[in-house]
């Protein structure tokens, strides 16, 4: 493999996760999760309703894609923990995207309580994959308490505002031990393609991908998008230039002294 | 005897069992964990655990999630 993404002592190909929120059935989830190549996709842990016909599960181990189960709608360590432990029991994996959030209009992580789960959880066993703010303070705090990787927003979950801040995303990038994984505030494929201009080891698309007109359509361009960055920050990009700079030869012109 | 099945109040069979409670709501055969009283029950023992009076019981499974 020439550029593994490797997580937690796991390597991926792929460095799209894709989040499983805001599909409208199984079938459109499935069509999109082959498009967008993801090998690492979520899921949210909800009471059982008995009138539920068919199961997410049954999709994503069909696709060979591995489940990432997450703590979202916990507004507390104290639910976020349960939630965890309750995951790993229901889905046997210890590994766990992290949220924690403060309201439900913002759905910002509470870096309070985030913290505190994720110290919790990593004394538990668990790998903590936490969805972080864009706070380069918070992310190596994370880190320190033993986070498999910090999982910063671009923007709120499901604003599709792209990445608002890139030069706190950037400090992430430059100071993290741990893969650095874009959550949050995709809208489009070339906010995906910035996200590893910036240097971030994968993105994670949820909304985006979902509820686009054609899911697997964007799936396809999110993957690629995710490609094409990964490749550019590889390359190295040309240095900004205030003024041209003529890439033809200068010399040899029509009516030139020789 | 009362108990709290996934936030709801219920009337239930005294020596009723975690996993007679399980079974009224799922027949999945994987994906389901149980919390009592706010601890996670492994399904290992489901069958084992008899309901007290006032427990809470939480039935989870995978659900679409960002």
């Amino acid at each position: 493999m020439d550029d593994p993404f490797v997580l937690a002592g796991e390597t991926f190909t792929s460095r799209l996760v894709m989040g499983t929120g805001g599909v409208s059935s199984l079938e459109v989830l499935d069509a999109a999760l082959e498009a967008s190549g993801a090998e690492l996709t979520t899921v949210a842990m909800r009471r059982v309703d008995p009138g539920t016909r068919g199961s997410i599960l049954d999709v994503i181990t069909h696709r060979g894609v591995r489940v990432l189960p997450n703590t979202a709608g916990c507004y507390t360590a104290g639910d976020a923990v349960l939630t965890a432990q309750l995951a790993r029991e229901a889905m046997d994996t210890n590994w766990i995207k992290l949220e924690v959030i403060a309201d439900e209009h913002t759905l910002l992580p509470d870096a309070v309580e985030l913290l505190d789960a994720a110290e919790k959880l990593v004394d538990d066993g668990f790998v903590v994959l936490p969805y972080t703010n864009d706070d380069p303070v918070l992310a190596h705090r994370l880190e320190q308490v033993g986070c498999a990787a910090v999982m910063p927003l671009g923007a709120p979950i499901g604003s599709g505002l792209g990445i608002r801040n890139p030069h706190n995303i950037d400090l992430i990038v430059e100071n993290a031990g741990v893969p650095v994984i874009l959550d949050a505030g995709i809208g489009t494929a070339s906010d995906a393609a910035l996200a590893m201009e910036l240097g971030c080891d994968a993105v994670l698309i949820a909304s985006a991908i979902t509820r686009a007109q054609v899911p697997a359509l964007m799936a396809e361009a999110m993957r690629k998008a995710v490609e094409a960055g990964r490749l550019a920050a590889r390359a190295g990009r040309i240095p900004v230039r205030r003024y041209a700079r003529a890439s033809s030869p200068a010399e040899g012109t029509v009516g030139s002294a020789s | 005897m009362r108990v709290t099945l996934n936030g709801q109040s219920r009337d239930v069979a005294k020596g009723l069992s975690l996993a007679d409670v399980v079974a009224q709501l799922t027949d999945a055969p994987r994906g389901i964990a149980v919390a009592l009283n706010a601890a996670v029950v492994p399904r290992g023992n489901w069958a084992a655990t008899t309901l007290a009076d006032d427990d809470r019981i939480e039935v989870l499974t995978a659900v679409q999630g960002g």
